[in-house]
């Protein structure tokens, strides 16, 4: 790690606090060597409306899916998009964003499949800095290009495709959308678009957790007691299980992992991107409707 | 609709954004985001009054006015709101809105329902955010159907 890390006492109880950093130690480590601070955001111009001085933009559409094909970007692409945003690989990465930090997390995940050691959210995101009145800037962020060396993405601990789903059946399941997509009752969040998603429901015995569960009101994650009561208590998840957590497009989930890999210190977590946008049209997959997990098909 | 019928404030606001760079499209589409006027006091004491435009991925509202005129002819009031949070959302409302600016309802309801895609948005802003901005105009027109039926 090459920018020390937030030792607040606040994080002391996270499996792995140092992939939190808070509000103040932020605004008191901007500007150091070796600490890049990127924003992605739901909104695509949410950044250009202000953003924490020297943050540079990296967005889900537009900069980490691929045009393409439904698959993120390669190992060359993601080497040209971060030398383009001056990051190296050795550079700390401290990511916000707004909604809870949703779609921050999601590019921190896109990073973790490419290896980068050392990316951090900010915990409470744009909603937190906000509050706080700290300040924002529109001024254009210049970072002198990097080299960012060409790494093969890994798709085989933190990704998870359906053939990977169906073969883990029997193995916790997280649900992070709604209760209404998980009922079955419609198949995209409330008062987002539907995106033609076929059948409606969810995985056969997959529990449900929405991800936002995982946040306080102030837009900082919740304490680690009160995460364990929702996700080992509640959810059932035990330490050493294999768990592939899942949303609409795997935004969501996203975030869940980060929770579940990061603050609570599960092993082995793998997001579901493909997730009821695939599922949910797919051919012959099993599906549940209504309210309870439902029992896995027998094979 | 021939290219030739399109109304001129959207033709004009279609090229404006053809003739930018990418990166300049975003930065137009910001400007559009700031200019978009707040709601007339009537609709602001009246929540009610407002659709909500689901497929929106920010919560964003619309309502449509159309003056009193002879079939077709009554002049159409677009009025939108959305927080300064979307600013994505609120420049494609606001586009609507100037675009859409002293057309009466047929003119409204002549519009291709495929000018969010001709903006050259799709690569910048893409093509699932754009549908937000489809959903805009769709819900516009249907106001405009239902508020002009006799």
């Amino acid at each position: 790690m090459t920018v020390e890390t937030d030792a607040s006492p606040a994080f002391a109880g996270y499996a792995h606090p140092e992939r939190l950093v808070s509000t103040e130690w932020l605004a008191e480590h901007l500007g150091t060597p070796g600490l890049v601070v990127v924003e992605s955001d739901e909104d695509v111009l949410l950044y250009e409306t202000g953003h924490i001085e020297g943050a540079v933009k990296i967005d889900w559409h537009t900069d980490l899916n691929d045009p393409l094909v439904r698959d993120y970007l390669d190992g060359a692409g993601f080497a040209k998009l971060l030398s383009a945003k001056g990051i190296s690989r050795d550079d700390t990465v401290v990511i916000y964003g707004d909604k809870n930090n949703w779609w921050a997390a999601y590019a921190l995940w896109v990073f973790s499949l490419f290896g980068h050691d050392d990316v951090r959210l900010l915990d409470g995101g744009r909603a937190k800095w906000e509050a706080e009145g700290r300040p924002y800037t529109t001024a254009a962020t210049t970072r002198p290009a990097t080299d960012y060396p060409v790494v093969e993405r890994d798709d085989t601990k933190l990704r998870a495709f359906k053939e990977d789903v169906l073969a883990h059946l029997g193995n916790p399941l997280v649900d992070v959308r709604s209760p209404e997509e998980y009922s079955g009752e419609r198949t995209t969040a409330p008062a987002y678009p539907e995106e033609g998603t076929l059948r409606a429901g969810h995985i056969p015995s997959a529990q449900s957790v929405p991800w936002a569960k995982a946040v306080a009101d102030d837009g900082t994650f919740k304490k680690p007691d009160e995460l364990n009561a929702i996700y080992r208590d509640g959810a059932g998840l035990k330490d050493g299980d294999s768990i592939i957590a899942y949303c609409r497009i795997g935004e969501r989930s996203s975030h869940t992992w980060f929770v579940l890999t990061h603050l609570l210190g599960f092993e082995g977590v793998r997001n579901y991107d493909g997730s009821w946008t695939e599922w949910g049209s797919a051919v012959r997959v099993p599906i549940v409707k209504g309210t309870e997990p439902g029992a896995v098909p027998a094979t | 609709m021939s290219e030739t019928d399109l109304p001129s404030a959207l033709a004009t606001i279609r090229d404006d954004f053809l003739a930018l760079e990418q990166h300049e499209r975003l930065v137009l589409l910001l400007e559009f985001a700031n200019e978009l006027p707040e709601l007339p006091p009537e609709y602001a004491d009246h929540p009610d009054l407002l659709e909500r435009v689901e497929e929106c991925q920010s919560p964003v509202f619309i309502f449509v006015d159309v003056d009193p005129g002879d079939a077709g002819g009554g002049i159409v009031h677009l009025h939108a709101t959305a927080p300064k949070e979307a600013p994505t959302t609120r420049g494609f409302a606001s586009i609507l809105v100037q675009g859409l600016a002293g057309l009466t309802a047929q003119q409204v309801l002549d519009v291709p329902d495929d000018y969010p895609l001709t903006l050259g948005l799709t690569e910048a802003v893409s093509p699932l955010r754009i549908r937000g901005m489809s959903a805009l105009l769709g819900r516009t027109k249907r106001q405009v159907r239902e508020k002009t039926a006799a």
